[in-house]
Formats: C-alpha cells, sequence, structure tokens
C-alpha cells in the first residue's frame, strides 16, 4: 500500500494546481497577519478560508484528480493489487496532500501568529474539513462515469453546504422562532461540516458571546468535553461515511 | 512612612490611654471582660489565639487591635462584632463563622448607626455578610480581605454591605465569594477605591440609589453578573476593571436609569456584554476600551443623550447592539477594529462614516438562537450588504469620525 | 488453468455475457473471435477482475477468483487502448509497475530491446501515438514473465514489422507452456499463432474447437475461409 500511496502522493505534488493553492493559502494567512498588529482580522480571514475555500479546493482538485486518474486506477486494476487498497491508496494520498497545502499555507502562519487554543482548534478543523470533502469528493466521483457530470456534483454538494445549508437553518430559525427549537438546532448542525466545524471555532473565537446570552444552547451542549467530543465525531463520520459508501460501490464497480 | 507616623501616633495614644491585654497566656483571657474593663479612649490588644464568646458587642470608643490575627470565632451561631459606638478602630482580626440568618443579617463586623469608625486590616472567612456599615457616616474599610465560598445567592450575604450612610471610604479590599462583593444602598458621597471583587455569586458590586459616589481603579472580575450601578444620579467611574463575567445575563457593567454620570478610562474585557445601559441619561463614556467583549455596548432604546467617545473598540464579537430603532445617542471620534474605511486626507479620520449595529447583531436581538449561524458565509454576505444599503439597522445609528487607529488608553 | 462458469452479465439492461461456459488449459494459443459488442472485451475484462460479473463463476487454478487479487500476479495483460497518467515517461511507467509488482521474478526484458523502447524512456505518455503505446502496453504484459497473457487486439495499429516482433514472441512463450488469450479482428494474422479458437455472438459462445478441428469439418486451410463457411452455413 505505501508504495502506491507514494506514488500517488508525489503525483499530487507535482501538480501545479497544489501548489498554487498552498501559495495563495500562504499569501493570504500572511498578509492578513501581518496587516494587522491584533490577530483577529488574521483569525477571521483564516476562517473563512477554511469555511470557503478549503472545502472548494479540496473537494474539486480531488474529483477532477480522481476522473484523471481513471487511467492510472484502470493500469493498477489490472495488476495484483487490491481494489481496496487502490482506492483507499488514492484517498490517503489526496487527503495527504490537500492536509500539507493546508498546514503549510494556513496552519504555520497560524500558529506563529495565534499559537492559542484558537490556533490549534483552526488548524485542526481545517485539516479535518479538507479530509471531509476530500472524501465527498470520492463519493460524487464514484456516481457517475462523467466527468462532467462529476464536477457538477461536487460543486453543488460544496454549493449546499457552505451556502444553501445556512439559508435553510435561518429559515428555519426564524419560521419557527415561537417554538422551543434550540436544541433541534443543535442537532440539526450534525448534518453540515461546515457549521460543525464553524461552531467549534466561535466557541474559541467569540468564546464571551457564545458563552453567554445565547449561552444555553452552546455552554450545556457544544462548551462541555462530551459536546466537543461528539462534534469531532461527527467530522469524522462525515469524513468516514462519504468514503465508506464509495469504496462499496468501487468494489463493485465495472471498468 | 505611614506606618511610622501611625505607630508614632499610636504610641502617643498609649501614653494617655490605658491598654488592656487579652490572650492565652495573659491574665485577661476574655474579650468580653476586656470590653467590659475598657473605658473610653483605651486600647484592648488581642494576642493569637481562638476566641470563641459568641456575640462580641464594643459599645465604648475604644482602639481594638489584634495582634497576629487572633481568631473570632461565631461558631455558625453569633453575629461576631458588634460596634456600637462611635470611634471605634478594629484592626488586625480574624473573624469566622458569623451566624446564618435571613431576617436578621447576621455579621462578621456590624457597625450600627456610628460615624469615624474604622475597620482595618482584618481578614474575615466564612461570614454570612462581612463588613455591615448601618447608617454609618465617615467611616473607613480598608485593606481588608473577605471570603466565603457561597454558591447560591439565597444562602450567603454581601461581602462589604453599606446601607443609608454617607461618606464613607471603601479601599483596597479583596472580596470573594459573597453575594455581592460591595453593596451600596442609599449611601452618599462616598468612595470605593482599589478594591478587587472577584468570583462573587452576584454582583461584584451593587450600587442602588446611591448618589454622588465614585469609584475608582477597582478590579472586578468574573462574578456571576458582573457590576450593576442602578436608579442614580451622578456617580462616576473611573479606571476600572470589568472582566471575564460571563453569563446569561452577565454583563461587565449594567446601567439600569442612571443619569448625569461619567465613565471614563474603564477597560471592559472579555464579558458577555461590556456595558448594559437601560434607561441611562447623559452619560459620558470616554476613554474606555472595550476589548473581547460578545457586546461591547448594549443600548437599549430607553436611553438618550448619551455620549461614547474616543473609546476602542478592540475584538469584540458585536460592538454595539440595540433593541429599538430610535438613536438619541451619540457616537464620536471612536475607534472600530471592525472599520473598513479610509482616510485620504490622512487626518486620522475616517472619511466615510461607521454603523457600529450590524444586521446579524439585530437579528440576534430579536432571536438568540441565530448565533448559531455567526460567521457563516451566508451571514458575512448578509451584513456586508446592511452595511452598504441598510434597510433593517437604524441608518441614524453612526460614528460620523472614526478613528483610523486605536487610541493610546 | 481458467474455468469460466455460468457466467453471465448485464449493462444496465444490455445483457452483455449470457450463460458463458469455457475451459482454458496451459500450452494452449486460444483466440477469441466475433463480432463488435460480441462481449469478448467483457469476458477479458472480467477474468481480470475489472469487470465483475452478475452471476457465476470464474476459476483460476481451480481456486474462485471473486473479490482476489493474488492470482493476477500470474497474467499479464495488454489492453486493447492502453490508457496511462498523461504526464508519466514511459520510463517511469515501467519503473512504477515494478513497484506495485514488487515481484522477484526474474524480469522479461526482449521486448523492451526488440522495440527499442529505451530511446523513448523520456517521453511523456501523451505525447506517444497510439501504435508506440500498444508497444509500452505490450512490453508491459510480458514484462514479468507471467503464466498467462491476455492480449486484447495486440496487432491493432502495430505497424507491420512491431507486429511481426510480437507475433515471434507469442510464439516463444507458447512454446514455454504459458496459457494465451488473445482476441482479434484480424483472422488472417491468427493462422500460425493459434491452437483453439472460440466464437462468441451476441453474448453466448458459439463454439469452441480445436484449430485442427475446424479446419477439418469445414476442409478448409485457412482459419478465416473455414469461419466464413461456419457462418454461411448457419444462415
Amino acid at each position: 500500500m505505501n508504495r502506491i500511496i507514494k506514488i500517488i502522493f508525489l503525483d499530487i505534488l507535482k501538480n501545479k494546481i497544489v501548489l498554487a493553492y498552498t501559495l495563495i493559502l500562504a499569501l493570504l494567512s500572511w498578509s492578513s497577519f501581518g496587516l494587522e498588529d491584533n490577530s483577529a482580522k488574521g483569525l477571521l480571514t483564516i476562517l473563512n478560508v477554511i469555511l470557503f475555500t478549503v472545502p472548494l479546493v479540496s473537494i474539486l482538485f480531488a474529483t477532477i484528480y480522481l476522473y484523471n486518474s481513471s487511467e492510472f486506477i484502470e493500469l493498477l486494476l489490472s495488476q495484483p493489487v487490491k481494489r481496496k487498497k487502490i482506492w483507499l491508496s488514492l484517498f490517503l494520498g489526496l487527503s495527504l496532500s490537500m492536509v500539507a497545502a493546508f498546514f503549510i499555507g494556513a496552519g504555520i502562519p497560524l500558529l506563529v501568529n495565534a499559537p492559542d487554543s484558537v490556533g490549534i482548534m483552526m488548524v485542526i478543523v481545517g485539516c479535518l474539513i479538507s479530509i471531509i470533502f476530500v472524501a465527498l469528493a470520492f463519493l460524487s466521483s464514484i456516481l457517475t462515469r462523467d466527468k462532467a457530470k462529476g464536477i457538477g456534483i461536487a460543486i453543488m454538494t460544496w454549493l449546499y453546504f457552505a451556502l444553501l445549508f445556512d439559508g435553510l437553518v435561518l429559515f428555519l430559525l426564524f419560521q419557527f422562532s415561537e417554538y422551543p427549537i434550540e436544541k433541534a438546532m443543535v442537532a440539526v448542525t450534525a448534518f453540515s461540516p461546515i457549521d460543525l466545524a464553524r461552531i467549534q471555532i466561535l466557541l474559541q473565537l467569540d468564546v464571551s458571546a457564545m458563552m453567554g446570552y445565547t449561552g444555553a444552547i452552546f455552554k450545556d451542549f457544544f462548551g462541555t468535553a462530551i459536546g466537543l467530543m461528539v462534534s469531532f465525531m461527527f467530522l469524522c463520520l462525515w469524513a468516514i461515511i462519504p468514503f465508506y459508501i464509495s469504496l462499496k460501490k468501487f468494489k463493485n464497480k465495472d471498468l | 512612612m505611614k506606618n511610622i507616623i501611625f505607630f508614632f501616633l499610636l504610641f502617643s495614644f498609649f501614653l494617655q490611654a490605658k491598654v488592656i491585654e487579652v490572650g492565652i497566656n495573659k491574665p485577661l483571657k476574655s474579650i468580653k471582660k476586656a470590653i467590659a474593663l475598657a473605658k473610653v479612649d483605651d486600647t484592648i490588644l488581642v494576642y493569637k489565639g481562638i476566641y470563641k464568646e459568641g456575640n462580641i458587642s464594643i459599645n465604648k470608643k475604644i482602639t481594638f487591635l489584634g495582634i497576629s490575627y487572633p481568631t473570632l470565632d461565631g461558631q455558625k451561631k453569633y453575629e461576631v462584632l458588634s460596634i456600637k459606638a462611635d470611634g471605634v478602630i478594629v484592626q488586625g482580626f480574624k473573624v469566622i463563622n458569623s451566624g446564618y440568618g435571613t431576617l436578621e443579617d447576621p455579621c462578621g463586623i456590624k457597625v450600627y448607626n456610628r460615624k469615624n469608625v474604622v475597620i482595618q486590616n482584618n481578614i474575615l472567612d466564612n461570614n454570612f455578610f462581612g463588613i455591615y456599615i448601618q447608617n454609618g457616616t465617615n467611616c473607613i474599610i480598608k485593606n481588608n480581605k473577605i471570603k466565603a465560598s457561597g454558591k447560591q445567592e439565597q444562602l450567603i450575604g454581601n461581602g462589604i454591605h453599606c446601607w443609608k450612610s454617607d461618606s464613607l471610604q471603601v479601599t483596597a479590599n479583596t472580596i470573594s465569594g459573597h453575594r455581592d462583593g460591595i453593596y451600596f444602598e442609599f449611601v452618599t458621597n462616598s468612595v470605593i477605591w482599589r478594591n478587587i471583587s472577584t468570583h462573587n455569586v452576584r454582583y461584584g458590586l451593587h450600587f442602588m440609589f446611591s448618589n454622588d459616589d465614585a469609584y475608582i481603579s477597582n478590579v472586578f472580575k468574573n462574578n456571576g453578573a458582573g457590576v450593576a450601578v442602578m436608579f442614580t444620579r451622578r456617580v462616576k467611574m473611573f479606571n476600572n476593571y470589568f472582566e471575564e463575567n460571563w453569563g446569561d445575563a452577565a454583563y461587565g457593567l449594567f446601567l439600569k436609569e442612571i443619569s448625569d454620570s461619567y465613565i471614563i478610562g474603564n477597560k471592559f474585557s472579555r464579558n458577555t456584554s461590556g456595558i448594559h445601559m437601560e434607561g441611562t441619561s447623559r452619560i459620558l463614556v470616554e476613554k474606555n476600551i472595550f476589548e473581547a467583549n460578545g457586546w461591547g455596548m448594549k443600548i437599549q432604546a430607553s436611553c438618550m443623550e448619551n455620549i461614547i467617545k474616543n473609546n476602542n473598540f478592540v475584538g469584540n464579537t458585536f460592538d454595539i447592539s440595540t433593541n429599538g430603532s430610535l438613536v438619541l445617542n451619540t457616537f464620536d471620534g471612536n475607534y472600530w477594529d471592525k472599520y473598513e474605511g479610509y482616510d485620504l486626507d490622512k487626518n486620522g479620520v475616517g472619511d466615510v462614516p461607521f454603523r457600529p449595529l450590524s444586521l446579524f447583531a439585530v437579528l440576534t436581538e430579536n432571536n438568540p438562537s441565530a448565533m448559531l449561524l455567526f460567521r457563516s458565509f451566508m451571514i458575512t454576505l448578509l451584513d456586508k450588504s446592511e452595511k452598504i444599503l441598510p434597510s433593517i439597522t437604524p441608518d441614524n445609528f453612526i460614528d460620523k469620525t472614526p478613528l483610523m487607529h486605536s487610541l493610546s488608553l | 488453468m481458467i474455468e469460466i462458469k455460468n457466467i453471465y452479465k448485464k449493462f444496465g439492461k444490455l445483457e452483455v455475457l449470457s450463460d458463458v461456459n469455457l475451459t482454458f488449459n496451459k500450452g494452449k494459443c486460444v483466440a477469441l473471435i466475433g463480432p463488435n459488442g460480441c462481449g469478448k472485451t467483457t469476458l477479458i475484462k472480467s477474468v481480470l477482475g475489472m469487470v465483475i460479473p452478475s452471476k457465476g463463476d470464474i476459476l483460476f487454478d481451480q481456486k474462485s477468483i471473486l473479490n482476489k487479487y493474488k492470482y493476477r500476479e500470474q497474467i499479464g495483460y495488454m489492453p486493447q487502448i492502453g490508457r496511462y497518467p498523461d504526464y508519466m515517461t514511459v520510463g517511469q511507467i515501467i519503473e512504477m509497475m515494478k513497484k506495485i509488482r514488487n515481484s522477484d521474478a526474474v524480469l522479461d526484458e526482449d521486448l523492451i530491446k526488440a522495440f527499442e523502447l529505451e530511446k523513448i524512456f523520456d517521453k511523456q505518455m501523451r505525447t506517444l501515438s497510439g501504435g508506440t503505446t500498444q508497444k509500452v502496453s505490450a512490453t508491459l504484459a510480458f514484462l514479468f514473465n507471467p503464466d498467462v497473457l491476455i492480449l486484447d487486439e495486440p496487432t491493432a495499429g502495430l505497424d507491420p514489422l512491431a507486429s511481426e516482433i510480437l507475433k515471434e514472441k507469442i510464439i516463444k512463450e507458447r512454446e514455454k507452456g504459458k496459457l494465451i488469450l488473445i482476441t482479434s479482428h484480424l483472422l488472417s494474422e491468427l493462422d500460425d499463432l493459434i491452437s483453439e479458437i472460440i466464437f462468441m455472438q451476441d453474448g453466448k459462445v458459439h463454439f469452441h474447437k480445436t484449430v485442427h478441428d475446424l479446419l477439418q469439418t469445414t476442409n478448409e486451410q485457412r482459419i478465416s475461409k473455414a469461419i466464413a463457411s461456419i457462418l454461411k452455413s448457419k444462415q
């Protein structure tokens, strides 16, 4: 397995898009930390990067890469290599390179400029989001043979989690504001990895507001150790389940 | 220097007045007997030991000194020390375990309708009320360490409780674990200076119907609900620290029905709300730092003619929030770290006005659960478009001269 | 060596293989022929595990291949259209395959020499012509000295010279007692190569005969003629 991961990892590293992604992240992070004397603006910039850019690049790049390596997959399949191994190697190779790009581009400036709980939480969550959207890319690319369709599904997935889902939640919040829906809303966030990630960062970034006024729902769930663990468990599930489904499908795929 | 003068005065005092010693190794072992023996202007010296004498009442003008903190134990049954004479000095005692009661408010040390009483350098542990000044005038409460471990509001009294008094000085005390750290009701012309009030169950400072007071350079940190100042006129709040008061109804500083007052040079840091204002008028909020609060200031629609100028708002989740659309307050020359305008003429003042009220602050005011969506891309978009074309937020809620750089405060 | 038992395969509603039963033995060179879309490639891919049959079983050395992969160490496969990662060079591809196989068997580099692949080792795959790509595919199929060779239209796109080299190589390997499976349209190419012939039509095996049998029953000298006469007599 290691041999194949190595081959894939090296192949991705040679890819100019990953290089550009890393550079852009680094440029954005360093400059936004450098502009102000406090780290707040830099943190906000990186927060938006984590919630917006990282998912988009991860899912798009991974989907396109998977379609482009269909030849490679076919080649490997005629060789004495397990299907599971091929798919897992691709996943690990892609996740690893996306995480590496995020870590080098945004993680290092974060840890240098904000070496506190906020910075660390952002690095962890950013890496998780990278992996989750790579996993979603695997799912979207296994659903259809058509490259254009697959990329379309990937973009729709991203759009849904980055934008539409929040719109839906906002709508629900105001539609049912007369009812005690706080707890239900907490449960609803589990359905979007971006929301889970965002709330974990918020709890560190806006701790005063989060622990206070609107506290009840946050403090009683997300603020506790159990809440933290449950949130991270859900984030991990968001990576594992899409990949697992895609693996099941890949095992029975005809090439 | 001060100490030398003090001891010199004390020494000269001894010359003319009698000194009565109380201690385990002394002929006199009872404080109560010593007080009975003493005459006006005498000094009673109490040596180290534990004295369980029930309620000790001082009914003549004496100096009551503890050497190496002798312990006065109320055994959870009695008010430990009652002062019922003018000009009494109580110094150097460790007062513990006052009784508990909801009708009588038993205290560690209580002053009954007296003047010129000095209570200083004492340690008060585990009392229902710490120090209680009832109808006192010109009293000094200084350098006391007052501690309790209250969990519920109903089961614990206040650290320093002053009622219907005038010209008090409350200086350099540390108070923790009481219901309210310092409580002022109907107290006038007094000063609260350099106290540290932390971890109290309700308020660090609770202040009602107390006109013409000043509180200066105090630290209020991590109290259940911060500091409340209510129904008062002409109060001055200078250079205090309000920190880490977190909770559903916790405020760095809660103002209700306050007028003609000054809030200058304070620092509000990491509170759920820095300042919460209700029905206040003609207040000057100047040169304060609002830093890393959930809400920098919450200004309810019932406030008017307040001036908020030359403050720094840095790293707050929301700088300002309000519950209405009427704006009768003035914002002027503040530094807002969320300001994104420009300064073409380089005069240090932004060329476009700043709207400190964000759309989302208004949304969460109506629907607190919406906080769940804060900083999501969707909300950021809404906020930006609202900043350009205000539709929900009042359009005169505005700082016309936002500063480009933070003030050095 | 390879037994195909009651294989069915459907792509959606389209039935590509229907109840195929075949046995291939060592030392044989089997040609798989039939019109376009008759299921030849699907059958080969099923043996390789690239296509998973809807029903039935395939045995390799008496063991089922379903969900197995180890048996592929003994198969060399040359696809009809070789598809390789665009940006890898010929040399990198060969190196990568060596790494993936990780076998300690003696490498058979005859074809590298015969096709003079060393000269183009540093060329990227996307720059190669169809014929050259086929040369690479053929080389990879023979490289690890497998017991079974599966060649899908091996000579299509090759120039006559290369095609001749490949044929010679196939004969050489057959002599070593290997099983060789070939699909082809060009019946004339097969004459001196093959020992058995399978004719497929509409996903079914039409007949499976030795070349000797076939020529005898039809009284023909050449395979192409023999097939033609069989097809005629059917109509």
